[in-house]
């Protein structure tokens, strides 16, 4: 079966997901791989919402705010703009690739934007491939982990 | 009366949490006199065979100090599980991975690699690497094998408390040690299971008494850089400090002497991810709207990933290293 990439989409409820709103009533068809997520504000996004999809099974996480000067919470929208490169920053770091991460402005009257924006993402992330995460939860029976310590007792004290 | 038992082990640790707890100075003679040490390899010659051969929950009380990273840790994780009653992860190595978790950002081989070969100490022509299991004339002998990935206590086995700091502050070991002691004596309920010890729920800014305005920064210095306001909070003057993101309990030392906070307490409560936290914080007080000029002051950022996830990698919500 082909990979079909699992994408959380975080739009703000002002710009963005009325944006996505609009793209749906005029019927312009994009990937349905992204589930959307709406907050009131993308400065509402913390990078820890990003961190969280990524390790718990999303391939990509795409941010949608308003366009710098139009947040409806007046600056909102900077502080998300300030977070996103730091945090892709960390994700390089981290060994993700920071293209896995993305933030666009999109407002409300967008809607071809939106559709755009959503299929380019989804076919990025379609070449990319899945994300493999290792070592999320603690495995005792992997096969580095000698058992010769079972029983401390037993086996400890003689080294 | 037999006297309630208690254990100190360290495991992935630098044994400075088994100094804070003797820090506490004339109180560690209540201790003694109330407690039975069942186990202590710091201080006393104990004998794992001699854990193992108790009773299960014959010991009250373990004040576990360090991350897991190998077998052995483990398996004496396991051990004193089973063998305590209440199960503390003492100090950021066993609650958040903390020194030791920053391993994730490698692989094993990478480590041994750079320890074992590289490294300008080491001469080592001939790649020896430490194995688990050698062969001598006398039988075989085995030294425990490290792991790829360091864990934190909570992550491998079932942990009641957790008391946080690099190391916990003494007067904090004190406070809990005391509370821990009347609870026994007075017959008094425990605490609910899960409960973060000797430290606030609130940031390290809540206990920092540096004075603290409208955070705008055009520039990141490090601490050798300038000499910083003694009064003014650090960050506003530049300087990293990860306070913001950081469990208080400490009483703000670091700060009030001039040094940025690390971040040993770990994460206060409600947050899951310390780095992403800083993230956070920081973003709020740069003062650019301009994308190319927000680049090039998040770039006089040495390491953030180092910076940010100093205590609390192993227990992030990314975990370690993805290679």
């Amino acid at each position: 079966m082909s990979f079909e990439p699992k994408i959380i989409g975080i739009l703000c409820n002002w710009c963005s997901y009325t944006g996505a709103d609009l793209a749906g009533t005029a019927r312009m068809k994009y990937p349905a791989n992204m589930r959307s997520v709406r907050v009131m504000c993308s400065g509402r996004v913390d990078p820890g919402f990003i961190f969280d999809a990524l390790a718990h099974g999303a391939d990509g996480v795409l941010i949608c705010g308003c366009h710098p000067g139009d947040c409806h919470y007046v600056e909102g929208n900077y502080k998300c703009m300030r977070r996103i490169p730091l945090t892709q920053r960390l994700l390089q770091d981290m060994g993700i690739d920071p293209r896995r991460l993305r933030l666009e402005w999109v407002s409300a009257s967008e809607g071809g934007r939106f559709q755009k924006i959503v299929t380019e993402f989804t076919e990025e992330i379609r070449a990319l491939g899945p994300l493999k995460l290792r070592d999320m939860k603690f495995d005792m029976n992997r096969p580095d982990r000698y058992s010769l310590m079972a029983e401390a007792g037993d086996t400890v004290h003689t080294y | 009366m037999t006297k309630p038992k208690l254990a100190v082990y360290w495991a992935a640790s630098c044994g400075g949490c088994d100094i804070a707890i003797l820090d506490i100075e004339e109180k560690i003679l209540a201790v003694a006199d109330f407690f039975d040490l069942a186990f202590w390899p710091c201080v006393a010659d104990f004998k794992y065979k001699d854990v193992a051969a108790l009773d299960d929950g014959a010991i009250t009380l373990t004040l576990f100090n360090g991350a897991i990273r190998n077998d052995e840790n483990f398996a004496i994780a396991e051990l004193l599980r089973r063998k305590s009653v209440v199960l503390c992860a003492f100090g950021s190595c066993a609650s958040d991975g903390g020194i030791p978790g920053m391993a994730n950002f490698y692989e094993r081989q990478t480590i041994f690699d750079y320890v074992y070969g590289k490294s300008p100490s080491t001469v080592n022509p001939d790649k020896v690497y430490p194995q688990p299991l050698t062969k001598v004339p006398e039988g075989e002998i085995y030294i425990p094998a490290m792991w790829d990935t360091v864990w934190t206590l909570p992550q491998v086995v079932d942990v009641d408390y957790v008391i946080p700091g690099c190391p916990p502050q003494s007067d904090q070991i004190a406070a809990v040690v005391g509370a821990v002691i009347d609870i026994l004596k007075n017959g008094k309920p425990l605490p609910p299971k899960g409960t973060v010890l000797g430290a606030t729920d609130k940031s390290c800014c809540d206990e920092c008494l540096r004075q603290r305005d409208v955070k705008k920064i055009k520039k990141f210095v490090r601490p050798f850089e300038i000499i910083p306001d003694p009064d003014l909070c650090l960050m506003e003057q530049g300087i990293l400090c990860v306070g913001p993101a950081t469990r208080g309990g400490c009483g703000a030392k670091c700060v009030a002497a001039g040094m940025p906070c690390r971040g040993c307490y770990g994460l206060p409560a409600n947050i899951r991810d310390q780095g992403a936290k800083m993230v956070s914080a920081l973003a709020s007080v740069i003062d650019s709207t301009d994308p190319e000029e927000i680049g090039r002051i998040m770039a006089a950022i040495p390491d953030p990933l180092g910076t940010f996830y100093r205590f609390t990698l192993a227990d992030s919500l990314l975990r370690r290293a993805q290679v």
